[in-house]
């Protein structure tokens, strides 16, 4: 009877036992959850709550001049940047996406996209380190807009066409078939048929490509230069500014009006980012809810 | 297709648009090795070992050594840099381990599913905003709690503010590998725990990790191919250091990243160009060690592919 008893005992102080250790863990899996998200709703408070109050009229309106006035050269040059990769960028990515997705079932088709990983994973300052001995050391072309798109443009092409091979795989294969029996020709299919009907796909890693070139600091740095003045239109030779160049040297200047220029184009940046970042994600969900 | 191979403008062309992405990445290292060529041989395998970063005396003529034009007393060591670079990472992934692993769990199995898109998309999200937000948000934020609070200097600027700011960039990558692995855990392997009355919470650590172990470390591998990799959060919080190795997480620090972006300019003032090739050597370096890396975590996920197929 009381070993009987004993053994219940036994069992009821594991059970709580157990029952303890699994909301002590549960507890700490939410905490851990918290300790994720919270530095993030920090750094947009933080961000926004500065930089919105040193927006202004002149903010958008005036180039800098030193370390104060507005950010208008700034924000032009990342514009002109981001651009200008993206017209690099889009059609060798959309078309090697569709080459692995259409043609690359093969050993040739592994190995381009093995050594496109291995590109997404090379860190952005060696890639920035490259173009500067290339573009600007030997070629002399100095600090410029082409030098810093040619950079950003390599560093986004494997997103490229890793998202538009994914989107491009979605499409049924009956739809091509469909299009083949009807005398179709592989451009045509291509074009009239698989990239239609991955429009959105294609879209969102094009987007998703542009918030990457937005928010890259690194590979500029050695390509792009600073500017204090707005673009004058020359490709080479001609130093440009750019928003996040802003970020990392006016914050460590002494003056409060620095710092104000320095969060205004954090905030800009981060909002750009953001705002792409949820869009296509919201788009996203909607497309595959159930 | 028959025995006759037909030209497909077409496909070549495609093929030829898909055939740049190799082109570029072989010419980031061919000309990032022909640029370090001379370096390489002038540094032998001192590179790696050498605590001392040293341009040398750059208004004296500069001297023959080993076969090339450097300046007189010039030393390039990137020890402290390839130290501080493992130290920074390696702490990061110390502290983003717990933090994602604990956030995916919640997220997987905790969270009510109507809500849980909404805050894995707040997760996704830690990972899209740009590091120089990050490094700005470390100034602004974390340098002065550590200094305040933690660092005997009253400095936060260093190792520790570096790996905190990594280990928050990193953790989405983690947290988000773990909960896909998670939710593809069969249910037949959930239930049968709860049947041997097993609590929720053992039912996830004993029945569900252990299933998802490969891809859980396959993502921590890859977080710390990222972390190598940081540049401008780095460069913003960890102080910068040369010539000198941590002595404690307070100690200001280099990673191979953040140093090429503040060298070259002093690297510039070298008339034999030796410091911008030294420059190039340790950009190879850097990608060598990221290359390893995402190798090593390329090989854990299909890996981990296997183990998913031979249990169905």
């Amino acid at each position: 009877m009381s070993a009987a008893a004993s053994i219940k005992a036994r069992r009821g102080g594991l059970a709580a036992r157990r029952a303890i250790i699994g909301g002590l863990g549960w507890a700490a899996c939410g905490l851990a959850l918290l300790l994720v998200i919270g530095p993030l709703v920090d750094i947009v408070g933080v961000v926004s709550w500065h930089g919105a109050s040193a927006f202004s009229v002149k903010l958008f309106t005036t180039v800098t001049n030193g370390t104060a006035g507005g950010l208008l050269n700034a924000i032009e040059g990342t514009a002109v940047i981001t651009v200008m990769a993206m017209i690099i960028a889009v059609p060798v990515g959309v078309g090697a996406g569709i080459y692995l997705s259409e043609y690359g079932n093969n050993k040739l088709g592994s190995v381009i996209r093995f050594l496109s990983d291995v590109l997404t994973g090379t860190p952005s300052i060696v890639l920035g380190y490259f173009s500067y001995i290339v573009f600007i050391n030997a070629l002399g072309w100095d600090f410029s807009a082409l030098a810093a798109s040619i950079t950003i443009a390599i560093l986004i092409v494997p997103y490229l066409a890793r998202i538009t091979e994914l989107a491009l795989r979605q499409v049924p294969n009956a739809m091509r078939e469909a299009g083949f029996a009807l005398g179709a020709s592989e451009p045509a299919v291509v074009f009239k048929i698989v990239l239609p009907g991955a429009a959105s796909g294609v879209m969102t890693g094009a987007l998703l490509a542009l918030a990457i070139s937005v928010g890259e600091t690194a590979p500029l740095i050695y390509t792009a230069g600073w500017s204090n003045y707005l673009w004058n239109g020359k490709l080479t030779h001609e130093p440009i500014g750019y928003l996040t160049y802003v970020i990392w040297t006016f914050i460590d200047q002494p003056y409060a009006a620095s710092h104000a220029l320095a969060y205004a184009a954090a905030f800009i940046v981060m909002m750009v980012v953001l705002a792409i970042n949820i869009g296509v994600r919201l788009v996203v969900r909607r497309g595959k809810a159930v | 297709m028959g025995a006759v191979m037909k030209i497909k403008p077409f496909r070549l062309s495609l093929l030829g648009l898909s055939l740049l992405i190799p082109a570029a990445l072989g010419a980031v290292v061919l000309f990032l090795l022909l640029y370090a060529g001379q370096a390489i041989s002038f540094n032998g395998f001192g590179f790696l070992g050498g605590v001392n970063w040293n341009l040398g005396n750059l208004y004296s003529d500069p001297v023959m050594t080993r076969g090339v034009q450097v300046p007189s007393g010039a030393d390039y060591g990137i020890l402290v840099f390839v130290v501080g670079t493992l130290l920074s990472s390696g702490i990061a992934i110390l502290m983003a381990v717990p933090l994602s692993v604990g956030a995916a769990i919640f997220l997987a199995e905790a969270v009510p599913g109507t809500i849980r898109p909404v805050l894995s998309m707040l997760v996704e999200l830690v990972a899209v905003v740009p590091s120089v937000v990050f490094g700005l948000w470390g100034i602004a934020v974390l340098i002065p709690l550590i200094g305040t609070y933690l660092a005997p200097s009253g400095n936060g600027y260093g190792l520790l503010a570096a790996s905190i700011v990594l280990a928050l960039m990193i953790t989405p990558i983690i947290a988000t590998t773990l909960l896909d692995a998670l939710l593809r855990v069969p249910r037949e392997n959930r239930e049968s725990a709860f049947a041997l009355g097993a609590t929720h919470f053992e039912v996830v650590t004993k029945a569900m990790l252990p299933m998802v172990r490969t891809t859980l470390v396959g993502g921590i591998v890859l977080a710390l191919g990222r972390a190598m990799g940081e540049t401008m959060a780095v460069v913003m919080v960890s102080g910068g250091a040369i010539n000198i190795l941590p002595h404690s997480v307070f100690s200001p620090v280099s990673t191979i990243a953040s140093f090429i972006v503040t060298q070259l300019d002093s690297a510039q003032s070298d008339p034999t160009n030796m410091a911008v090739r030294s420059l190039a050597e340790i950009a190879l370096v850097l990608f060598l060690i990221t290359l390893a890396v995402n190798a090593c975590a390329k090989l854990l996920s299909s890996g981990a592919l296997n183990v998913r197929s031979r249990q169905h």
